[in-house]
């Protein structure tokens, strides 16, 4: 694992710290590249505005509500028709990695 | 074992550091060709160019237009128009992706180079393959190109799915329709039953006294039970499903009488589609890509092919463990080899991945259902993240399923979006 991502997992643990810091650290500290798992999402939730859909969106969110449906999912207590077979096969520390840098992403991209 | 093992990867090591030039980026400008303009190649092009600003990205397609298949069984039901499903490449080349419309050829992977059929080569530090799936052509006995003329395969989109669709439409009610779907591997495995599902329905409000049988070389399929409970109450005595045991095997096929041969018995059909086996898009044989099953062993973490350092295999092509032949598969896989691909042009070394796969069918407009799973790298396969995935509930109400219907059809207009801009 790199520094930076090691850094941003550590702050994933500790979710207040993370929304304070976000918005200054993660433009610089964010890794281009995905995390693990991360790069699939965008097969359902779209990235581009233009795209009508009633999948929720899922980029520039805040980290904790993300992680927070994640759990949901994943424990039935959120109903879904597909998400709680998805985010069984996501740990929690990789949840919250995904999670910060989806936050990171820029809403309307592309 | 140990030391067969030992030298066989230093004669690979060996190999890979004869071949590779040292850390592309050394380079002003590494070259990545990507061949192949589907749901996985167009989708790789796009993430590298993003991933890695200085390399200079090639998409070698030989269409101009793209007609995807997700989707494509609607329009033979006559549900959707064919202009749907159809996608150019001018967002990707305004992104500063070159998209060289040729077919490729050749590759010659000593000397990294892809010859084009305008005659021209282009060389490479990278090589992304993602060509799709051809047909096997006499694999069936009976079935050659001109077969697929009066016995449509339909299975790459396009002019074979107008021609299915016409035949449909021109069928008298009470006719029979037959389907022969092959055994595994082959793309898109619930594609066989979401047809034969849409074709019942086309028939249950056009032409209800017709009948549609599917003979199969298999015994079980993907999301059987679902499909089978639905068929049970949406197209009660119209649909018939043959397995292997029951002699769905077809042996031959008759174009000119659009007649199925099994071992216990003959079909003779008004309309007749045969899905045919199938193996990785001819250019990775070329390319000494693909291995004797016809399809392409890759490592899961950079999808680099097992057989030739330098060249990756991504979607329909690859052998990618437990994923599937789906658009869902290849888009994901795009987007972990593009990442792969930019890692190895700084001379880094990829992280394990972790990719999904969903893939929606329909079983009649408003009723559809899922098969998801999660993968990763396990001894050196792709492999089903266990207690994850699965298919949708088998007791959901209608509106559940007219809920995954809609997130299908969400589905196709985000993933082509991502594809093709
Ligand atoms: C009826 C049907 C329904 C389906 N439904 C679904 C679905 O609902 N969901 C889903 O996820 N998947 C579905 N699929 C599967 C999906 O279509 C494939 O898995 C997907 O297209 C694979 O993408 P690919 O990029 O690997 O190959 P392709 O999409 O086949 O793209 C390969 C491209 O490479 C080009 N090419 C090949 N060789 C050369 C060459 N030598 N030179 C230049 N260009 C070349 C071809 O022209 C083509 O454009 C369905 C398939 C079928 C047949
Ligand atoms: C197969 C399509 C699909 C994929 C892939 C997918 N999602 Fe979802 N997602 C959905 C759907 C559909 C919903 C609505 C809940 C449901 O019915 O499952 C949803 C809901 C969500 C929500 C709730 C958002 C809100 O505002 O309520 C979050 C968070 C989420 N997904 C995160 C993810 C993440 C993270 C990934 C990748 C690891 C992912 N999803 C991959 C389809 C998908």
């Amino acid at each position: 694992m790199s520094g930076s991502a090691r850094l941003l997992e550590k702050w994933a643990r500790a979710p207040r710290a993370v929304t304070l810091l976000l918005s200054l650290v993660l433009p610089v500290m964010a890794p281009a590249e995905p995390p693990a798992g991360a790069s699939s999402c965008s097969g359902c939730h779209a990235v581009s505005a233009r795209v009508e859909t009633p999948i929720p969106r899922i980029l520039g969110r805040q980290p904790t509500d993300i992680v927070a449906a994640m759990q949901a999912f994943r424990s039935g207590e959120r109903p879904s028709t597909v998400m709680g077979r998805i985010a069984k096969g996501f740990s929690d520390d990789e949840i919250r990695v995904i999670a910060i840098w989806l936050a990171a992403q820029p809403a309307e991209a592309r | 074992m140990m030391r067969t093992t030992r030298r066989a990867f230093l004669r690979g090591a060996a190999a890979s550091a004869a071949l590779l030039p040292a850390p592309a980026l050394a380079q002003a400008q590494p070259r990545v060709i990507v061949l192949g303009g589907g749901f996985a190649g167009a989708t790789c092009a796009r993430e590298l160019q993003r991933a890695e600003h200085r390399a200079a990205v090639t998409l070698v397609e030989e269409s101009p237009i793209y007609t995807a298949c997700p989707f494509s069984n609607s329009v033979i039901a006559g549900l959707r128009e064919i202009a749907a499903q159809q996608f150019g490449y001018d967002a990707i080349r305004a992104e500063g992706i070159a998209v060289s419309q040729d077919r490729a050829r050749s590759v010659d992977p000593q000397r990294r180079l892809v010859s084009l059929s305008s005659g021209s080569a282009l060389g490479y530090d990278r090589l992304v393959l993602a060509p799709g799936t051809d047909i096997r052509w006499g694999a069936l006995p009976g079935y050659d190109e001109a077969a697929a003329e009066q016995m449509p395969h339909a299975w790459k989109a396009g002019d074979q799915t107008l021609l299915l669709r016409r035949q449909l439409e021109g069928m008298a009610d009470g006719g029979t329709v037959v389907i022969s779907a092959p055994a595994n591997p082959f793309r898109c495995p619930p594609g066989p039953y979401e047809r034969a599902s849409l074709i019942a329905y086309y028939l249950k409000t056009k032409k209800p006294r017709s009948k549609l049988i599917v003979l199969d070389a298999k015994d079980s399929f993907s999301k059987q039970r679902l499909f089978q409970a639905a068929w049970h109450q949406l197209y009660p005595g119209l649909l018939e499903w043959v397995s292997l045991s029951n002699g769905g095997n077809v042996t031959e096929v008759d174009p000119a009488t659009r007649t199925f041969v099994t071992d216990f018995a003959t079909y003779k059909a008004d309309v007749a589609n045969v899905i045919p086996p199938q193996r990785a898009g001819h250019i990775a044989e070329a390319a000494s890509v693909a291995d004797q099953t016809g399809w392409c062993p890759i490592d899961p973490v950079s999808f680099e092919s097992r057989l030739q350092p330098g060249i990756h295999v991504i979607g329909d092509a690859a052998i990618a463990g437990a994923m599937p032949k789906s658009a869902f598969a290849a888009n994901a896989q795009a987007k972990v080899c593009a990442a792969a691909v930019a890692a190895l042009l700084r001379d880094e070394t990829p992280s394990p991945p972790k990719l999904i796969n969903t893939c929606y069918s329909l079983v009649a407009p408003d009723y559809g259902i899922s098969i998801a799973g999660v993968y990763h790298p396990v001894n050196g396969q792709l492999t089903d993240v266990e207690g994850a995935g699965g298919v949708s509930p088998a007791d959901a109400p209608l509106d559940f399923r007219a809920l995954e219907a809609s997130y299908a059809e969400a589905w196709f207009r985000t993933i082509t979006a991502e594809t093709f801009g």
